[in-house]
């Protein structure tokens, strides 16, 4: 697959100082659903702001669709398509006028046939008549994606799309992101949801204070997210591991008195009793066992956590 | 894409007339009724004890002054408004991400405010004729005055739109400094009726050079040369796009 986006050492300090990208690297491949996972103020939305032209960068560069974002703005701008993260929409206007307007302001002739379709794959086609303050919450989000859809964008940011959200109106925002993926529209999501990364994203990258600390593929998070750790209790500490066991992944903790076991759920042998046959065998006692999953969530937080350590 | 985004500008355009469209009944009456009270009031109960101004009847003398008085007024309200409105409720975000350049942005909300403003220029030039007799020397540059005016304090509305960051800041502009520079202007008198060190000191107002000059349009005089007003109005035309220049090139309150 070939690169749609791509950010290279990209800064941003705002007058006041503070330092929201600090040196971002970042390929985007045309046709995935990206999603940029970080807490508040992580550098997310400006990182989106700076890619779709809104905020300036300091350093660094964009290139959109072959298009550098600043000497070649409207060939990178006229690719891109953006839903930011408030509800923005002029109210006193009819949904179909709004999204109209849209698709005239990015320059594309008009084009009744393709506003229609939009609108109707956004269940929007029935309000187009209305006005935009009649509209749910979740309508408005609607309108706001059509707008961005409305100049057939090759790239669709969506900031924070289910922030606000209720659970069946998030559960309908997942589906409908499926179904633009389909239509070959690349999708750059931020979330602080690790559900919804996970739900969605091909890759997930994670952002804090303004780096990027990961970019992976979702699946081999999910792998990561398949492991266990066992955690035995032992009744006496153990100042080092012994060498019969070293052909399990153990390590020990709490200062000997826990010994944790790092195993695949998904292997055919976890190796669980094996190590609790040879515990036995060399006579180490244990009181308790503990199984947990290590979640997308885990590796956030430790990520994040190692961050704020150093 | 290539050459300027002319749909965008058409865009832009439409929907902001639209937007005037949807308060057409205030729009449009709200000058007309304006105008009338000052004929009544300054035509009719005043104007009946004064003498001619220049050898113009004071009824008709302030026609050009009234025009060019609610032009400014529209102008720089509806201009400023315009842009104003997109930072309040956000959604400046999509014309800031939009393949659109200063220059398109300008001439859009620009050129919509100007077509209002001269529109209501035309109506009150109109309503006039209702009250008294006026007959207009120079009608080819009465209209290009009252373009350029438009255009002009258009684009000076503009620039307050965008440095403006509350609804208090956006009405203090036009009601401190413009409406007392443009009663103080000339609009209902001649600047030759004011001793002298009122005289020298009104001449500091650029305000005089503008009225002046559209009155010159209509009766063929003003209070100071027509050479003079017209250098006037190309100094606030080229300052004000300076200022917009300048405003798009630094990112000034529109982009962080």
């Amino acid at each position: 697959m070939a690169s749609i986006i791509t950010i290279s050492g990209l800064t941003k300090s705002y007058a006041s100082g503070f330092q929201a990208l600090k040196g971002v690297d970042l390929s985007i491949e045309e046709g995935e659903i990206f999603a940029l996972l970080g807490p508040n103020g992580a550098g997310k939305t400006t990182l989106i702001s700076i890619v779709c032209g809104n905020v300036r960068p300091s350093g660094g560069g964009v290139t959109v669709a072959g298009h550098d974002i600043i000497r070649s703005y409207r060939g990178a701008r006229s690719a891109i398509g953006l839903v930011p993260q408030e509800l923005s929409t002029d109210q006193f206007e009819r949904v179909i006028d709004t999204v109209a307007f849209s698709r005239g302001l990015f320059g594309k002739p008009r084009n009744d046939a393709y506003i229609e379709k939009v609108l109707r794959d956004l269940s929007l086609w029935d309000k187009r008549n209305s006005k935009i303050l009649e509209l749910s919450g979740g309508m408005k989000r609607r309108v706001m994606i059509a707008k961005a859809l409305s100049h057939e964008p090759r790239v669709l940011f969506l900031d924070e799309p289910t922030a606000g959200v209720d659970v069946e109106l998030r559960r309908d925002m997942w589906k409908l992101i499926g179904e633009l993926r389909e239509t070959g529209v690349t999708i750059i999501l931020t979330t602080h949801y690790i559900e919804e990364a996970e739900e969605m994203a091909d890759r997930v990258g994670v952002i804090n204070k303004g780096e990027l600390m990961l970019v992976e593929d979702k699946d081999v998070l999910m792998r990561k997210l398949g492991q266990k750790t066992l955690t035995i209790a032992l009744t006496e500490p153990l100042s080092a591991v012994p060498d019969h066991l070293a052909e399990w992944d153990v390590s020990l903790k709490a200062e000997g008195n826990e010994m944790e076991y790092l195993f695949d759920t998904r292997a055919e042998r976890t190796g669980v009793s094996s190590l609790l046959r040879k515990l036995g065998d060399l006579g180490i006692g244990y009181k308790d066992l503990n199984t947990r999953q290590s979640s997308l969530e885990d590796i956030f937080v430790s990520l994040v956590h190692r961050e704020q350590m150093a | 894409m290539s050459g300027p985004n002319l749909r965008a500008i058409w865009a832009i355009y439409t929907f902001e007339l639209h937007r005037f469209r949807r308060t057409l009944l205030t729009g449009l009456l709200v000058p007309v009724i304006t105008t009338s009270l000052y004929f009544v009031v300054f035509g009719g109960a005043i104007g009946s004890r004064m003498t001619e101004i220049d050898g113009i009847p004071y009824a008709a003398f302030i026609v050009p002054g009234l025009i060019m008085m609610s032009m400014f007024t529209e102008s720089i309200f509806n201009a400023s408004f315009g842009i104003y409105m997109p930072k309040f409720t956000g959604t400046i975000y999509e014309l800031l991400s939009a393949p659109v350049s200063a220059a398109e942005t300008v001439t859009a909300y620009v050129g919509a405010a100007a077509t209002k403003a001269f529109i209501v220029g035309i109506i009150i030039f109109a309503t006039a004729h209702l009250f008294v007799d006026i007959s207009v020397a120079h009608p080819v540059a009465m209209i290009a005055f009252m373009v350029l005016i438009a255009i002009s304090f258009c684009l000076f509305g503009f620039i307050l739109g965008i440095w403006a960051q509350s609804f208090e800041q956006l009405q203090v502009i036009p009601m401190l400094i413009i409406m007392p520079m443009t009663f103080l202007g000339g609009a209902f008198y001649s600047i030759h009726m004011l001793a002298d060190p009122w005289r020298t000191i009104t001449l500091f107002n650029p305000i005089v050079y503008l009225i002046s000059g559209f009155r010159w349009t209509f009766f063929g005089k003003g209070d100071v040369g027509i050479e003079y007003s017209i250098a006037f109005i190309a100094a606030m035309l080229a300052l004000c796009l300076a200022v917009v220049g300048w405003m798009f090139r630094s990112g000034y309150r529109l982009k962080k």
